[in-house]
């Protein structure tokens, strides 16, 4: 059991933002996330995409803004659940919370703060007849672990940077890759092009372009594909895997069926004060959220997270009394024993 | 300013005549945020960038559409439920030339 005083739900610029201000209380954070890294958004759909409206930065590419966040929360020494994706949350006689993963991990929180962004990722999946039968019978949507490949056949559909990558990565680990998309055309860094391009001039990939996979052949597990060319007759292809890599979209998925109140897809909180949702201890802030005038913007998100640790503290010790510090006055002390602090000024007599 | 006329039929195949300001910089996925034609959450996703497809609409009639960006070639190429007149919304302004546009929205995938 992970235990810890805000569990955090989505790892994107809120829920890191938040690890900062709640360290700045001495309260710990972990955070759970569905995607294998932090950023959210920002790293999974945009991260070469600038931003313009980040306080201070006239312009921050997103991947650039996870960085730097992870760069200020280093010091509290947050805990990440990644990859996992929150399933369900019980609340104790004690008023805390036990949220589970669909993995099975358990974490024990004081405070839950949902910031959750537009839900969890899940994998998009082609309409492709009985593709869910396949699911984990040589069908995966996402690579958890490239040796399971090793020496097998592949297929790999898409267009996209995960398409390539894992293309190029699998070339040297299967026994065959081909891969599959219903252009010439693919979008992806350059060199991730040019290398798929040399393995397939090499003989390491095999493409099929412009086609499409329209069906899958076997049993109770994969053994072939249906191959559709542009213009010509369908055919089958044999092979061990198949793996469809068309992006990921946001699903708000379980949480909407922890007794939250749900407005248009996202979660009624208190904006008079907190941030808090219906259910007492837990929070939803940044684009997860929403009250009257809700924008969704990532400095939303982190005015929400600044305003929501304040009450998490006054839950957790109501009979403390609180002063709001200032950074350049207070400093800001980690917990891995380091200590920010404005450097003092020299006083010097002049004679 | 001009408020132009367009047709957008709902993920329920419900037609909304809709009035478009031409003035405020909006394209057709804000027009139909604007308008709540598609539930919260399930378009722009991605905020209008061509990168998610969420927009994804077919165009019935036959205004001149502003030309295809290669971001958006690309991302209709990895999208579902692709026809020959798909078109992602974010990437269509709302100008005088778009008056007496008809839409389908795609499904959410």
């Amino acid at each position: 059991m992970i235990t810890t005083d805000i569990l955090i739900i989505g790892a994107g610029p809120t829920g890191l933002f938040t690890i900062f201000e709640a360290g700045l209380l001495k309260l710990k954070c972990h955070l759970i996330d569905a995607l294998p890294q932090p950023g959210g958004q920002c790293s999974e759909i945009y991260p070469k995409k600038p931003i313009y409206d980040i306080p201070a930065y006239p312009e921050i590419l997103a991947g650039d803004l996870t960085d730097k966040l992870i760069e200020q929360t280093k010091q509290f020494e947050p805990g990440f659940t990644l990859g996992e994706r929150a399933e369900t949350i019980d609340k104790q006689d004690d008023g805390t919370f036990i949220v589970t993963t669909n993995k099975g991990t358990k974490h024990h929180a004081k405070i839950v703060a949902i910031a959750g962004g537009l839900g969890s990722f899940e994998p998009r999946k082609p309409k492709i007849e009985s593709l869910e039968k396949f699911e984990d019978n040589g069908v995966e949507y996402i690579i958890k672990e490239p040796e399971f490949y090793r020496d097998k056949k592949v297929v790999i559909s898409g267009g996209g940077d995960s398409a390539l990558d894992w293309a190029i990565f699998l070339s040297d680990v299967a026994s065959e890759v081909t891969l599959i998309h219903r252009r010439n055309e693919f979008r992806g860094a350059l060199d991730s092009v040019e290398k798929v391009q040399e393995l397939k001039n090499l003989g390491k990939i095999t493409m099929i372009t412009p086609a499409e996979v329209k069906g899958i052949v076997g049993e109770d597990k994969v053994t072939g594909v249906v191959v559709e060319k542009k213009g010509e007759e369908p055919f089958t292809l044999e092979t061990d895997h198949f793996i469809p890599l068309f992006g990921l979209s946001p699903k708000l998925g379980p949480i909407a069926n922890w007794g939250l109140e749900i407005e248009k897809n996202a979660i009624k909180v208190n904006n008079a004060l907190d941030y808090q949702t219906n259910i007492p201890g837990i929070y939803a802030i940044g684009d997860v959220n929403t009250y009257p005038g809700k924008l969704k913007l990532i400095l939303c998100g982190f005015h929400e997270a600044t305003l929501m640790c304040q009450s998490a503290y006054k839950r957790i010790f109501p009979d403390k009394k609180y002063v709001m510090k200032y950074t350049t006055v207070g400093g800001v002390e980690g917990f891995d024993g380091t200590k920010k602090e404005a450097p003092k000024a020299v006083v010097k007599a002049i004679d | 300013m001009q408020d132009i006329n367009i047709k957008i039929t709902d993920r329920n195949g419900v037609t909304h005549d809709v009035v478009a300001p031409t003035d405020m910089a909006m394209n057709l996925m804000e027009v139909v945020r604007s308008y709540e034609l598609a539930e919260e959450g399930t378009i722009g996703i991605c905020g209008g960038m061509a990168m998610c497809a969420s927009c994804q609409c077919y165009v019935n009639s036959d205004n001149e559409l502003p030309e295809m960006s290669d971001d958006e070639d690309a991302m209709l190429a990895e999208a579902f439920d692709v026809e020959d007149n798909s078109r992602l919304g974010c990437q269509i302004q709302m100008t005088p030339a778009m008056e007496g546009l008809e839409v389908t929205l795609a499904p959410e995938s």
